[in-house]
């Protein structure tokens, strides 16, 4: 989402330099922050047509075994606390950019990834023992709502560490350059909208399936 | 090694689109044979295609959408000579390529024709009506637009390698699972729309960032023209509907590709949840569309009226009661489903509201208009007539929300015939009233305006002659998407149908031959003064075509209108105000980033259809390091010095001043 640093076109703005409006248009760090967030709610969005088709989906198990055969809410809050620990390094680095404090940002970053690659570990090891007892997602519709759900959640996971990765070796190679440190701002926002949707789905896949 | 491709893909069996394949091939191969001996291929790659100027990524998504509208338009035509031939006999075309011609034709024009026509108006004119210099951000926009013209590649190379879709626009399930449509064509439609569809949610992220965030200094929210407006809402709707359409055909696409059953007759699959979730993006698509040209409307009319637009807080309040309601609606599409009486009369009193604001708007535009001093030119032609013709297609829109008619009419020709009367008699008058009014500020001279005029009273009688038939066709019992019938009543008025195809095929023929006309007489057609209409919003203070920085210095704004009222404080003063002093201005470079993203997104789509897996991988390796080679730039953004921006601003004050003082002089 590099893309999205290249705002554009207000000179006398930027050598001021400040946050905040000025006579209509907005700063650089501002207008980055609040388009992504904008991409984020879009991408919300995306997930809700995918807890839309779940909902729809839950019952139609097709013969085969439901949530409550299959959740295991120990493994499940594992994962949480791996995320939620994650988000907490990853506000970490944050701060750390934003004072240029080398190791507090590489730190909190490798917590971060390792956490994340942690919840991914756990997740693809729940996956690939649901596929194993003849679990898959072609067994029946309410498996391909919950592997499409859940999976899309892991895979913006996996996008995540893939850009943390590149962000961390960008600031290695460039330093705090106002830019990289918005590209950071967003690499936070990202990371902490997949703690949001994580939330929901612990929630409505996994608690009230083992529920049921 | 290429996964399904075989030489069996090409049908040489089928002359129809082999041929014109190789028609295509030809003028591609003739214009850049062309372009390569002029010796413009510099100039085409660093002031084009990777140029990240709204204004210019503007004019290539408006290209594309008129070339694109050729192609779809070709479809419509062996629709429509089919069906006229069709009577008791097989016509021209088998059945097979007859559903591939009408999946083509409705997935280009929403897709490749609407879309790109109304985000390239917004590309040229938002940021110029804002009073600013680009969008929030420009590279974004350049990928936006490489990658909705993947998508339109993608649906073009199904010509001649494979199929497309024989599905429809919208791809129902069971019909498009691998059971029902084992071929590449389901395929092709699905990665198309998914890879154009993340350049428009990027567009949509884009536009809503600007209009809230970037304004000339005063222009506030209540300041700004009704088009800005207008574009807000799209872009909302984009943004909220859009990935509902990303996530729906990613689940065909994992029913199709990897054996899931989200919407197949087995193992619990709910077809009808794709019927919901298709519809919830469907519906406020159709204002996405038809929005943008609301807002063209009031522009022109307000403009060639000489009047504001009447009633502006209430055109407010009507687009954005439209943007809400719109995602109110989606149950109306599937009446038939049987979802109970009290759900359908819920849904149809809801789409009945939505007359309402639309009503606001309609009677907005009629008061502009009375007692205005109206000067009928070409732009305020085709808003006359869309007033007329949308006001019947919302009629029988209204009727179709009846849920008793509505099973009645259902999947008929009637149906064909509302959407193609609001969708042509909307959205398409009104990307030409755009078109007519805005290029010269995009090119610097006007189009012919007898020839616009000519090419407009084709359209319009075409219109009629080709649809209002298939209204009385739908009543008859017609149903849509019908190759062969045979019933004797039915004939001549497809015939007359056929008819009216025609007239509209030489109204685009008289279009083609108005912009020729107008680039052959540009010295004739040269506007000036950078305000050929006598303009109220900011894109007219500025000259035509405006320098790549738009302004040298942001105006100031002070109320509606801008403009004009700039334009009357001067006949007041006898002369434009003190010259501004100029400061260097900081621009966005050019990148190659979303041309070469596109590229490699073309292949990854190509690879996805045709199960080329090492492409795949090879393909996704590329964007990833395109968008790292990006993030890796030092140098964002160059300068243009204070004294080359004075120069320029100088020559545009000079044109601008000689011409109010003229004004004056008349007056």
């Amino acid at each position: 989402m590099s893309a999205f640093e290249a705002a554009a076109g207000r000179g006398h703005l930027d050598r001021a330099g400040r946050d905040g409006e000025d006579g209509g248009l907005w700063s650089k760090r501002i207008v980055v922050g609040y388009g992504f967030w904008i991409f984020l709610l879009s991408d919300i969005i995306m997930f809700s047509a995918f807890f839309a088709a779940y909902a729809v989906l839950v019952g139609a198990t097709a013969g085969g075994p439901s949530g409550r055969e299959l959740f295991h809410l120990r493994n499940v809050g594992l994962e949480t606390v791996c995320l939620l620990l994650s988000s907490f390094t990853c506000g970490l680095a944050s701060v750390g950019a934003r004072a240029h404090r080398g190791s507090w940002f590489y730190g909190a970053m490798a917590a971060t990834g390792t956490l994340g690659a942690a919840f991914l570990f756990i997740e693809v090891r729940e996956f690939a023992g649901m596929i194993a007892q003849g679990a898959g997602p072609t067994q029946s519709a309410f498996l391909s709502a919950f592997f499409t759900l859940v999976g899309c959640h892991g895979l913006h996971v996996t996008v995540g560490l893939l850009w943390l990765l590149t962000m961390m070796a960008q600031v290695f190679a460039k330093g705090y350059r106002a830019d990289i440190l918005r590209r950071v701002l967003c690499f936070g926002l990202f990371w902490h909208t997949l703690d949001i949707i994580w939330v929901a789905i612990f929630t409505v896949v996994y608690l009230m399936g083992a529920g049921q | 090694m290429f996964g399904k491709l075989t030489w069996a893909a090409i049908p040489l069996d089928q002359p129809i689109p082999l041929v014109a394949g190789a028609l295509v091939g030809v003028v591609i191969v003739g214009v850049l044979a062309w372009i390569t001996l002029k010796g413009w291929l510099p100039y085409l790659w660093q002031d084009w295609i990777t140029s990240v100027d709204h204004k210019r990524i503007g004019i290539m998504y408006i290209l594309l959408a008129m070339v694109m509208l050729l192609r779809g338009f070709i479809d419509a035509l062996m629709m429509r000579s089919q069906q006229a031939l069709a009577f008791h006999s097989e016509g021209y075309l088998p059945p097979d390529h007859y559903d591939q011609i009408f999946s083509a034709h409705g997935t280009l024009m929403i897709f490749f024709v609407a879309m790109p026509f109304v985000i390239g108006l917004m590309n040229l004119v938002v940021p110029l009506q804002l009073g600013i210099r680009d969008v929030a951000f420009p590279t974004l926009n350049s990928v936006s637009l490489w990658l909705t013209a993947t998508g339109a590649l993608l649906v073009n190379i199904s010509l001649v390698v494979g199929e497309f879709a024989r599905t429809g626009w919208l791809p129902f399930p069971p019909l498009s699972e691998i059971t029902y449509s084992p071929g590449v064509g389901v395929d092709y439609y699905l990665w198309a729309l998914q890879i154009s569809g993340v350049g428009t949610l990027l567009t949509g992220v884009n536009f809503v960032t600007t209009v809230l965030k970037l304004h000339a200094p005063g222009m506030t929210y209540m300041r700004m023209p009704i088009f800005c407006w207008t574009t807000l809402a799209t872009n909302l709707l984009i943004v909220a509907a859009f990935p509902i359409l990303t996530a729906t055909l990613a689940m065909l696409l994992l029913d199709r590709y990897l054996g899931f059953h989200f919407f197949t007759n087995e193992a619990g699959g709910n077809m009808m949840m794709f019927m919901n979730l298709i519809w919830a993006w469907g519906h406020p698509e159709v204002y996405i569309l038809i929005l943008p040209a609301f807002g063209v409307f009031s522009e022109v009319i307000s403009t060639f009226s000489g009047k504001p637009l009447f009633g502006y807080r209430s055109m407010v309040m009507a687009t954005m009661a439209i943007c809400m309601l719109s995602f109110m609606v989606w149950l109306h599409h599937f009446f038939t489903m049987g979802a109970g009486a009290d759900v359908n009369a819920i849904f149809g009193i809801a789409s009945m509201i939505i007359a309402v604001p639309t009503g606001v708007k309609v009677f907005n535009w009629l008061f502009t208009m009375y007692g205005g001093r109206i000067v009928y030119s070409t732009p305020i032609l085709w808003s006359i007539g869309f007033m007329v013709t949308f006001v019947i297609g919302g009629m029988t829109g209204v009727l179709l929300a009846v849920p008793p008619a509505d099973f009645m009419l259902h999947n008929s020709l009637f149906l064909v015939a509302h959407f193609h009367n609001v969708i042509i008699g909307g959205v398409l008058f009104g990307a030409f009233a755009g078109y007519t009014f805005w290029f010269p500020k995009a090119f610097g001279f006007r189009l012919h305006e007898g020839l616009g005029k000519a090419a407009f009273w084709c359209w319009i009688v075409g219109f009629y002659v080709a649809f209002m038939p298939l209204y009385v066709l739908g009543l008859m019992g017609m149903t849509r998407r019908m190759q062969h019938y045979d019933v004797a009543a039915w004939q001549p008025w497809l015939l007359i149908a056929a008819v009216g195809a025609a007239v509209i095929l030489v109204g685009i023929i008289l279009q083609v031959v108005q912009l020729a006309v107008s680039i052959r007489r540009r010295e004739e057609l040269r506007d000036v003064t950078g305000d050929p209409w006598n303009g109220r919003s900011l894109e007219w203070a500025t000259s035509s075509p405006p320098p790549v920085f738009n302004f040298a210095v942001l105006p100031r704004v002070e109320g509606r209108d801008t403009y004009w009222t700039m334009k009357q404080r001067v006949r007041q003063q006898g002369g434009l105000s003190e010259e501004p002093v100029y400061a260097d201005i900081e621009m966005p470079r050019n990148s190659a980033t979303g041309f070469v993203c596109a590229f490699f997104a073309t292949f990854l789509g190509f690879a996805l259809i045709w199960h080329i897996w090492w492409l795949v991988a090879l393909a996704v390796l590329g964007a990833y390091a395109t968008f790292v080679v990006f993030a890796w730039r030092d140098r964002s953004e160059y300068i243009i010095p204070a004294d080359v921006v004075a120069r320029i601003d100088r020559a545009n004050r000079s044109a601008r001043g000689e011409a109010l003082v003229h004004v004056e002089a008349a007056s």
